[in-house]
């Protein structure tokens, strides 16, 4: 038995439900953020808005602290070398994240008309930029980023701050900002009434939209950009550096998983047709249905580049053969072993009571509960 | 290829500055979560409703500081791997686990509950509500127990070894790590200086309104329970701070050193300096006032126990450097051809010191060309620098005392229900709130800048941790925290000040506030 090797390829999959977890979670309450002044004409109607993931973003805020926590544990190599190698763009996205909790307790304790106005512009600030950086971080990926790894494995990145933002890592983030506002929009569909619900209604119908033809415009892309492979490099099984291996770029390499394997084709229509079920569900105003489509969707999206990736994770541009790969960025086998098992405890401890907190918060939020409610945001 | 020590300075700075400026709200959670649970017991039991707007008025104060408390966290998590990368990828197999657990055991309950606190008043029965403010308290002070173990790695680090295949540290033994003594004396010592922060800020806040003659029903038993709670935390963190300093005195010795200004190893009996102003550059202290007999009681808990000093430590680590040096050439030859078996077998031979290896390479690049005069100075830059330590620790001691003081007056006067005519004990608790918060930045201080010079004790050089940034970059981001930072903690003060200086009036069913009344008329 390879016991590392399934070690491995479980720690990638569980890496990839945290991401989707992230997106669909984190996503929507940025979304409410990133539309929170199109849905919410008056202050009233934004405090409902606020309201329907108040008892909920510090909750869904953690899947994306645990995402950061599971690479540190199980991909530190990758940690390390996204996180300095990137940092202006991690420094903008941690300030723009940090303002989120602030906007959310402090933004209703002033009655002041100035003072709200101003925790609305960084409740969209710190909705948008992460939705986009997150996007463009994986834009970014797929096209390799310019690091290398000195004798004792220091990273050294070696790109400048501008060319991350190229156009396609700016249509990847596009991308993941549409369906962040789509799912946003579908959950204030859930939470909100009357006229908010359907300025929401037309919202999520535009995003949809968008995410469709960015998604479909990206697979295309893909086509054209060069695409990493592994030629040789040590057994799976085998504790390595990325310093061991070679590798080479092709245009269209990042579809070879697909050539190999036709049934990956499901991913990315699960994509299309979850984004595709989440309009029509709005349409028909049944908008529960919509937010469980719409994840799907997004779990579709990123699915899709997680196939058509394996086995890299963090290829380099500047030195293929010095690519992090699942094989050679994983912890120790110990580490992994340890981290399953509280992973297999914990994760359905955590859905099980978040589900109990949306049963025990569930209905509509009321413009007049909120303003005589003085626990309300 | 080194990295710029002015890089690796402003990292420090910047880590620094946000991890004290993280725990100013931190230990106030702690303490806090816990009184609002205990405040909230006492309502279901009883049925009082003055105990349900105790725990709603503190309840509105403890949000107001958990959300910074919250956001502050983020940027913590995200600076080992910005900053910190060659830390991060070099330890991560062990110190990242922690940290995932702490995300997945403690984050997700405290956060998710604490929702359900604020909004659930009035959708759950009472007991359960009371059980999800229990939640949120024993989820924020899980998040303290798996940050202080994988803190705990950094200064006593066990249950791991160097794997020369993957040249980095790997997790050897996982009850190890989590079940290591600096871990558990550190959690209870760090948790209840929270409870004792949490105390002293109820005190006095009530005492405030006591003297203003300001909803005194709600300040008195506010006062009772916090003081009560206070008491019992106060002996408890000093009985642990002295259990932390017996387990620490052993595995960290330099600190020890530092934290006692002993620049010279005798005989015991030892005295303690209560005072000294101790000199880095002469290796000595200029004037001392002492009390004999004192160091070695409190460090070895024996009368004659002898405890080294920083002429010992010097020596020792001298032997370590020139220890540590064929153990990094033996690596740097691994990684070129890892099937090489002398290589493999000298690394295997000089192991324990291959991090004294690292922190002469930060005198001279080069091992092949290290003279004396480098390990020379490697061995001083051992000693964490003394002064601010051996201030910092006397700080936090003579604070906790004189809040243990206060807290044994606050007992005794609310105990024999004269409290309110005690002015001038009134006049006094409020000027208390700063107290713990200077004695916990103090122990921070203590911890970490005893742990110098190493990220991981004797494992990592601090040198070697940093990312490979340029000075703008650190310049750009230093500058940019402090500037976020300030404007935070201004909104955070002012809006503590005026829902202190409003007080739990305009909370509960009593009417309705004037908040929001005015938001409806602007809505």
């Amino acid at each position: 038995m390879e016991i590392y090797l399934i070690l491995k390829v479980v720690w990638w999959l569980l890496l990839g439900v945290l991401l989707m977890g992230l997106a669909v979670m984190v996503g929507m309450d940025m979304g409410v953020g990133t539309i929170l002044r199109y849905v919410g004409r008056t202050d009233l109607e934004r405090r409902v808005a606020l309201n329907i993931i108040g008892p909920h973003w510090d909750g869904n805020q953690v899947w994306f602290i645990l995402g950061g926590g599971a690479v540190f544990a199980a991909f530190p190599l990758i940690y390390a070398t996204a996180f300095s190698g990137f940092y202006v763009v991690m420094l903008l996205l941690l300030w723009s994240m940090i303002v989120r909790p602030l906007g959310f307790e402090y933004r209703s304790k002033m009655p002041s008309a100035r003072w709200r106005n101003v925790w609305d512009w960084s409740l969209f600030i710190s909705g948008f930029l992460p939705m986009l950086v997150f996007g463009a971080a994986i834009g970014n990926i797929l096209q390799g980023v310019p690091f290398h790894f000195s004798w004792n494995l220091t990273s050294y990145y070696t790109g400048s701050f501008l060319a991350l933002f190229n156009p396609f890592a700016i249509l990847c983030g596009v991308l993941s900002v549409a369906l962040s506002s789509m799912m946003g929009a579908l959950t204030v569909m859930n939470g909100a009434e009357d006229a908010m619900f359907q300025r929401a209604r037309k919202l999520v119908m535009v995003a949809a939209a968008v995410a469709v033809v960015l998604f479909a415009l990206g697979g295309v892309w893909v086509h054209a950009i060069d695409g990493f492979q592994l030629v040789s490099g040590p057994s799976g099984n085998l504790a390595q550096t990325p310093m061991q291996q070679t590798v080479t770029q092709a245009s269209g390499a990042w579809f070879g998983n697909y050539s190999a394997h036709p049934a990956l084709w499901l991913v990315p229509l699960v994509g299309f047709a979850g984004v595709i079920g989440a309009a029509l569900a709005a349409r028909a105003g049944r908008s529960h249905l919509g937010w469980w489509s719409g994840a799907l969707g997004w779990i579709g999206v990123i699915g899709t580049v997680g196939a058509a990736m394996f086995p890299f994770m963090m290829p380099s541009s500047s030195e293929p053969s010095q690519s992090l790969t699942l094989w050679n960025a994983t912890s120790s086998q110990l580490t992994l072993t340890w981290m399953v098992g509280f992973t297999v405890v914990f994760v359905p401890l955590v859905v099980w009571y978040t589900s109990w907190a949306f049963y025990v918060m569930r209905g509509k939020v009321k413009p007049e509960h909120v303003a005589a409610d003085e626990h309300a945001y | 290829m080194m990295i710029d020590s002015t890089v690796v300075e402003l990292s420090r700075w910047q880590f620094a500055a946000t991890a004290l400026y993280h725990f100013l709200f931190v230990p106030l959670t702690l303490g806090l979560s816990f009184l609002l649970a205990a405040m909230e017991t006492i309502y279901v039991t009883t049925g009082r409703k003055i105990y349900k707007d105790m725990a709603q008025f503190w309840g509105k104060l403890f949000l107001i500081n958990f959300a910074i408390g919250v956001a502050t966290g983020l940027t913590m998590e995200f600076e080992f791997g910005t900053n910190w990368s060659f830390y991060s990828s070099f330890v991560g197999d062990i110190f990242g686990a922690p940290l995932a657990i702490e995300g997945l055991m403690a984050f997700f309950m405290e956060s998710t509950f604490v929702g359900i606190m604020v909004f659930g008043w009035d959708r759950l029965k009472r007991g359960q509500h009371l059980a999800v403010t229990y939640l949120v308290a024993v989820g924020s002070n899980l998040s303290a127990l798996w940050i202080l173990i994988a803190n705990s790695f950094m200064q006593t680090p066990q249950g791991a070894s160097f794997n020369p295949h993957t040249m980095r540290m790997e997790l050897s033994s996982f009850t190890d790590l989590i079940f290591s003594h600096d871990a558990q004396a550190k959690f209870v010592h760090t948790s209840i200086a929270g409870y004792v922060t949490a105390a002293i800020f109820v005190c006095g806040v009530s005492a405030f309104y006591m003297l203003r003659k300001r909803h005194t029903e709600l300040a008195r038993r506010s006062f009772r329970v916090a003081a009560i709670f206070g008491i019992l935390a106060t002996l408890g963190v000093i009985t642990l701070g002295d259990a932390l300093g017996f387990v620490g005195g052993q595995a960290q010795p330099t600190k020890l050193a530092a934290m006692e200004a002993l620049w010279k190893t005798e005989q015991g009996p030892m005295p303690f300096n209560v005072v000294a102003f101790p000199s880095q550059k002469d290796q000595t202290n200029h004037g001392e006032l002492q009390i004999p007999y004192a160091l070695s009681l409190l460090v070895t808990h024996s009368v004659d126990g002898s405890v080294p000093g920083v002429d010992q430590l010097e020596a020792m680590a001298k032997q370590r450097i020139r220890n540590g040096i064929p153990a990094v050439q033996a690596l740097q030859t691994l990684s070129k051809n890892p099937e090489d078996q002398t290589a493999l077998a000298t690394f295997r031979q000089h192991q324990d010191d291959l991090g004294y290896g690292f922190l002469v390479q930060g005198y001279q690049h080069d091992l092949s060309k290290v003279t004396d005069a480098d390990v020379d100075a490697a061995a001083k830059a051992t000693i964490p620098p003394v002064a601010p330590v051996f201030w910092a620790f006397r700080t936090m001691v003579a604070f906790g005392f004189a809040m243990l003081a206060f807290f044994i007056l606050a007992v005794v006067f609310t105990l024999r229900n004269n409290v309110e005519r005690r002015r001038w004990f009134l006049k006094i608790a409020p000027w208390m709130i700063p107290v713990p918060f200077i004695a916990n930045e103090a122990g921070w201080l203590v911890a970490e800048l005893g742990r110098q010079p190493w990220t991981v004790y004797g494992v990592l050089p601090t040198w070697m941790s940093a990312s490979t940034h340029s000075v703008t970059y650190m310049v750009f981001s230093l500058a940019g925290f402090v500037l976020i930072y300030s404007a935070f903690i201004a909104v955070e003060m002012f809006l503590m000040v005026r829902a202190i200086r409003r007080g739990p009036d305009d909370h509960g069913d009593h009417k309705p506030s004037p908040a929001l009344t005015t938001a409806n008329a602007e809505a």
